[in-house]
């Protein structure tokens, strides 16, 4: 811990404002502009040809299906969709073959959106940008650091894969903020099928530009550009880090220098790359081996009308399910409205895409906020293989926790198996020794536990409902984990008549 | 109309009268007596061409359609991509670069039956006008060794004329296929932008490159680009429509036609330049024509604004020159010095000059003034263009301001080099068609080469004026460097 870090900004009477500049694969089956296959982890340079690796005499042929995905993600941010050009980005960099990189400039594909966070608030998105990758440089010897290494390894097989670059207006105002906005986007890019918003595998990768201001001020601050931004943990602390920073640098009569600088994970901490001065002149100028990219209105109405429901839309779904309101600010319905642990639950279970387990739950008569409930809280955890769960396996043992044939502890036991192998739950509960013990021999363990502990039984008998919870602990105890505990509950209620 | 030695060839091994075999190695006989003085070729592909021939007599002994090119002898400049050999530039930065592929314009070669028999000198990277900034030493001019034979497409052009193939492939950036041919005497054709593939032409200017086709009749210069023209889904800039077709109707004459003569494309020459260009507008009035004076003061701003927009692209394109993943390494402590090195030590004088060049007419604060004005100009002398052209059907100038200079004359000045294009610069900047047909000498016998432009897909069009004018031409000497009897149209072995 540092002391920037147990400063914030906010306590220093500064508000952060952030921009973010979101990089995404697109999932096409071939790169931006040649053939060759658009995959992660494969053998190093197998996956190139004379275009992708730049070879003297080779030329772009642009892939239609990246238009039509960079399209997907820009009428889901609600973007207006222009004709466009390309443009090449010059610098001198080893994993780049071309020594230039073709990106859209001044006339990107898509301008002038917005993003809706889950709470309502609206994040402007300025454009949304066709660019190719780059290779992949490995330092090899001195430890893997840059400067110290013996040599440098490239991986060409990314480079040329089709990214779309999300440039959002500096609207957000937290870190948390900022998270929401990335975790967002990411469920927009997986339900569009536009990218897998793999951030882990870099196919999702943020910079954030951040400057402050003093609370209340319109005005903006100079910023600084935060690269190398790997997880939404590093996005969270880095934005925390930076915007204390230069918190202190202004409260200490300083001002911030324009820099673009790079987050080190390991010291928690910002570090300056370049300044403003040293900052590349990129040459931009037009990409003569290109046609300007201009989608006629009937793409665009097809690619509109094939879009998925998106977050926001499946969120309010999930929220009628539960009976409640809409939207966060529609008119109260009385019937059970989400608790915040629910909305939460909610917003995991679209983020990871899985809403199909809950409704499909539901369909089948589960009690909707069960199945949100261990969706949300157990199912998630691995989102990949939860995606692929068999359906009607979850739902019989969603059946078995509500008919109290297995505790709720043991359901999350057999659902971690049935995301681990599959199977039948019921099999992978006998197997396992689970059944919740049937009403008799549950009263039969209240009763004992009763007995035992008189006193503690006299003060519940005496409205003192806290002390449920050491029944609970105390049958537990006695079944091995196998009694549930709302059954236990309902025992000690009989009892006290 | 005179048909070429090409199509005499082509119909000769169709009919199995010769074998290509036989045909191609009386030209690679022809290049390795001659060519060590001239210095047409960086690399000579013995062994490939004979074996390439020889698959071409499978096919005419099997029955099958050997192609219209069939065991034709083809010159190729060397920057463009032939799959295992190797593609020079002729620069030092790619000497020993062997392409694991080959170029569109030379599969196409391939599949018509021709032979590629050996890769063509050039000025390193295309950027030249004399073939004298080649890495390996310049090309000599046929018809007078002491002189240049023009560039960038020095080597093609001048194995052409001393008969070492009867047909050659360049490139024209800003008239570097009109401009050798002019010099050493043979026809040189520059296509409209987007009518030949440009996928495996080692860039130079992206949007001003085209390859196109030299011969020494205007009818082989157009059965070679039917063979090469046409839409190519690898290159974007490929027109997405079928190539103009030229070879028949190159014989279909001008009468009634509209040919202006273009002021600004021939008032700057030396006078025996000027005399070549009436001459050619009489022989075309003679042979019904109708022919009209007219001036594009535009065409005056084509050269400042080329060695803009060409530079400013070349220093984009040859960035990927880096020591990293191909051709030379100067090896380094670090990344950017090995770069450096690399660069310095591959690039040649012109090279290094356009690169700066380009790279400071890109830079942020001066694109404006210099890469977006010249786009500009560039816009200008496209609409100029189009204004004369509802007036004429075709245009008729100066290839060149000069003959043939000599080797050493204008290395020293650029400027002076760069005055060599002035005539030729304007169609590659509106990205029309146009053609260079050899129309009689100075008076010491070097060739002059008059210059006849139409719109674009008018390639028909100038290969019928092409046509007239070199059935018009004064007779030109023969070559004081050249294969006699392959020259002679012999059609027999000798």
């Amino acid at each position: 811990m540092t002391a920037r870090e147990s400063q914030p900004a906010t306590a220093r009477g500064y508000e952060p404002v952030i921009g973010l500049e979101v990089h995404c694969e697109l999932r096409t089956e071939t790169k931006l502009f040649c053939g060759c296959r658009n995959a992660f982890g494969d053998e190093p340079n197998t996956n190139v040809c004379p275009v992708c690796l730049g070879l003297p005499g080779s030329l772009p042929v642009l892939n239609s299906k990246a238009v039509e995905l960079a399209m997907r993600i820009g009428l889901a941010l609600h973007c207006e969709i222009r004709p466009s050009t390309f443009h090449r980005k010059n610098y001198f960099y080893p994993d780049m073959p071309k020594d230039y990189q073709i990106s859209q400039y001044d006339e990107p594909i898509n301008v002038g959106g917005f993003l809706e966070l889950p709470d309502g608030y609206r994040v402007g998105v300025v454009r949304a940008h066709l660019e190719e990758d780059t290779g992949k440089t490995t330092h090899v010897g001195g430890g893997g650091r840059i400067h110290d290494a013996e040599y440098a390894l490239v991986d060409y097989n990314r480079a040329g894969v089709p990214l779309v670059e999300i440039v959002s207006a500096p609207d957000l105002r937290s870190a948390a903020q900022a998270r929401t906005y990335v975790a967002e986007l990411r469920s927009i890019l997986v339900a569009t099928d536009a990218s897998d918003g793999r951030m882990e595998e870099g196919s999702m990768r943020v910079d954030a530009n951040v400057s402050v201001r003093a609370a209340g001020s319109a005005d903006l601050g100079t910023r600084c550009e935060i690269k190398n931004l790997n997880s939404l943990r590093s996005l969270v602390r880095a934005i925390d880090y930076e915007a204390a920073r230069q918190a202190e640098v202004l409260e200490s009569g300083e001002a911030v220098v324009q820099q673009t600088r790079h987050w080190d994970e390991k010291e928690s901490r910002t570090v300056a790359l370049r300044s403003k001065e040293e900052a590349f002149d990129y040459r931009y100028f037009p990409e003569p081996d290109l046609v300007p990219v201009a989608p006629d209105p009937q793409w665009q109405t097809d690619v509109a009308s094939a879009l998925p429901p998106l977050p926001a839309e499946r969120r309010a779904r999930l929220r009628q399910l539960l009976g409640a309101p809409a939207a966060p600010g529609a008119p109260w319905d009385p019937g059970a409205p989400p608790t915040a642990a629910q909305e939460d639950q909610i917003a995991t279970v679209v983020e990871h895409g899985l809403d199909e387990l809950v409704t499909s739950a539901a369909e089948d008569g589960v009690a909707p906020s069960l199945a949100l409930a261990r969706t949300a809280n157990e199912a998630s955890a691995d989102p990949h293989r939860a995606r692929g769960l068999d359906r009607r396996a979850y739902v019989s043992l969603l059946e078995m926790e509500e008919r109290g044939q297995v505790t709720a502890t043991q359901a999350k036991a057999v659902l971690a198996e049935l995301l681990e192998r599959g199977g039948d739950p019921v099999d992978i509960a006998r197997r396992r020794g689970f059944e919740a013990l049937g009403a008799d021999s549950l009263a039969g363990a209240v009763a004992v536990v009763v007995g035992a502990h008189p006193n503690e039984w006299e003060r519940y008998r005496h409205g003192e409902d806290k002390l449920a919870q050491f029944f609970i602990g105390q049958v537990m105890k006695v079944t091995k984990g196998k009694a549930d505990g709302k059954t236990v509950v309902a025992e000690l209620q009989r009892l006290r008549g | 109309m005179t048909s070429g030695p090409a199509s005499l060839l082509s119909a000769q091994v169709r009919a199995g009268e010769r074998s290509a075999v036989e045909v191609v190695e009386r030209h690679l006989d022809a290049v390795a007596r001659i060519d060590p003085e001239l210095h047409a070729f960086v690399t000579v592909l013995n062994d490939g061409a004979v074996a390439a021939a020889a698959a071409v007599d499978t096919v005419v002994a099997a029955g099958r359609d050997p192609g219209p090119l069939a065991g034709v002898p083809v010159a190729v400049k060397d920057n463009m991509c032939t799959r295992g050999v190797r593609t020079t530039c002729s620069s030092r930065i790619l000497e020993h670069w062997h392409p694991p592929y080959d170029a569109t314009v030379v599969e196409r070669l391939t599949a018509a039956g021709a032979v590629v028999i050996g890769k063509t000198n050039l000025d390193e990277f295309a950027m030249g006008s004399s073939t004298e900034n080649s890495a390996f030493g310049p090309t000599r001019n046929p018809h007078d060794p002491s002189r240049v034979p023009g560039g960038s497409s020095g080597g093609s052009a001048a194995a052409v004329a001393a008969g070492l193939a009867p047909i050659g492939l360049g490139s024209d950036t800003g008239g570097s296929i009109r401009q050798p041919a002019a010099l050493c005497g043979v026809v040189g054709m520059k296509p409209t932008y987007g009518t030949v593939s440009r996928y495996g032409l080692v860039a130079f200017a992206s949007s001003l490159d085209q390859i196109g086709p030299f011969a020494r009749t205007v009818s082989d210069a157009a059965l070679l680009f039917d063979v090469i023209g046409g839409h190519d889904p690898m290159d974007s800039t490929s027109l997405d429509r079928p190539a103009p077709r030229t070879a028949t109707v190159v014989g279909d004459g001008v009468d009634g036609c509209r040919v202006g003569v273009v002021r600004e494309l021939y008032e700057d020459a030396e006078p025996a330049v000027r005399a070549a260009v009436s001459a050619a507008a009489e022989a075309l009035a003679g042979a019904g024509a109708v022919i009209e004076e007219c001036s594009i003061p535009e065409v005056r701003h084509a050269l400042p604004a080329y060695y803009l927009l060409a530079p400013a692209e070349a220093s984009s394109n040859l960035a990927r020159y880096d020591g990293v993943r191909y051709g030379l390494r100067v090896d380094a402590p670090d990344v950017e010095s090995m770069n450096a090195a690399t660069r310095a030590a591959g690039f040649g004088a012109e090279v290094t000059r356009r690169v700066m060049l380009g790279t400071y007419a890109l830079s942020a604060g001066y694109y404006d003034a210099y890469y977006g004005q010249a786009q500009k100009v560039r816009t200008l002398i496209i609409d100029a263009f189009r204004r004369t052209y509802e007036q004429v059907d075709a245009l008729l100038g100066a290839t060149t301001p000069t003959t043939a200079f000599a080797i050493g004359d204008r290395v020293q000045d650029p400027w002076a080099m760069y005055l060599s294009d002035v005539f030729s610069v304007p169609s590659n900047l509106s990205g029309d068609p146009a053609i260079s047909v050899p129309f009689g000498s100075d008076d010491a016998g070097l060739p002059i080469g008059v210059q006849v432009l139409a719109p674009a897909l008018g390639e028909p069009m100038v290969v019928r004026v092409g046509a007239v004018l070199e059935a018009a031409a004064p007779p030109l000497g023969q070559p004081r460097l050249a294969d006699r009897a392959l020259l002679g149209g012999s059609s027999e072995p000798s």
